[in-house]
């Protein structure tokens, strides 16, 4: 375990080159873990510092958009002595394949943890075929 | 593990630096803290999203504050299969010591939205003290 997670460290978006943002702040990409399950997909986000009314999922044709917005409380009068991590918002962006029913997608946050619930279509359900031998 | 001495040395020309946004590209012990301080207190802000306030851990002797938690890597059912697996899990302990020693019983932790904020108030016999200067 120590191993694993002494080499954490949040991760900037990449903006194309000579791209920039209007605001001064940085933009990290959620680390995920996606789950297969067996009639849906689950995407689960590390978005500490939001809440269900700061993050923003947006699908557009097969993009599936998460944006996370943090807003940071700032106690007046301390002074900065370390910083080990970054602050900002979070973004990231999945394709999704047909097989997901764009309806019934659910999505809450908890404790600073996004998850997507993305349930996979009728069709995609029943598409298992035999292999039968000879 | 207690910061090393070449950190605690730098400490200050990190502070000095003067973007909120800066962050030192070095190694650091799980979970990365950020620490603030004034003359009467520390804040230390760590990001453990997922976790439950009784999962974590805060701890105070001396100078020195210690945090432990753990957090469980999702249960998979027989037909569930993993596409990406980015997120930590597992359990962390680690201590950090301040430049004064703390209240104890005067620490407090708040947990919200993944974020812990514990503030450590200065032991009173420590604070700074002005003097007055008399003139005869």
């Amino acid at each position: 375990m120590q191993e694993n997670t002494q080499e954490i460290q949040k991760k900037e978006v990449e903006s194309p080159a000579g791209v920039e943002r209007t605001k001064d702040q940085k933009v990290y990409m959620p680390a995920v873990d996606i789950i297969e399950r067996t009639d849906e997909i689950v995407v689960i986000a590390d978005m500490a510092g939001c809440d269900e009314n700061s993050v923003d999922i947006t699908l557009e044709k097969n993009l599936l958009t998460i944006y996370g917005k943090v807003l940071l409380e700032f106690d007046e009068g301390l002074k900065p002595a370390l910083f080990e991590y970054g602050t900002g918002d979070y973004q990231r962006v999945f394709t999704l394949s047909n097989e997901v029913d764009r309806e019934k997608i659910q999505a809450k946050v908890k404790n600073g943890v996004l998850t997507i619930i993305l349930p996979k279509s009728a069709a995609a359900k029943t598409k298992k075929i035999a292999v039968i031998s000879e | 593990m207690l910061l090393s001495d070449f950190e605690r040395i730098f400490e200050p020309l990190w502070g000095m630096t003067g973007s909120r946004w800066r962050v030192p590209q070095r190694r650091t012990e799980f979970p990365p803290f950020n620490v603030w301080v004034s003359d009467d207190r520390a804040v230390i802000t760590t990001e453990l999203p997922g976790l439950n306030p009784q999962d974590i851990d805060v701890s105070v002797i001396g100078k020195i504050v210690t945090l432990k938690g753990c957090r469980n890597s999702e249960e998979l059912k027989n037909n569930d299969t993993y596409h990406r697996r980015e997120r930590w899990y597992g359990s962390f302990n680690k201590s950090i010591e301040l430049p004064f020693n703390i209240e104890s019983n005067k620490v407090s932790a708040n947990f919200g939205r993944g974020i812990l904020t514990v503030t450590l108030p200065r032991a009173e016999a420590e604070k700074p003290k002005k003097i007055e200067i008399k003139s005869e």
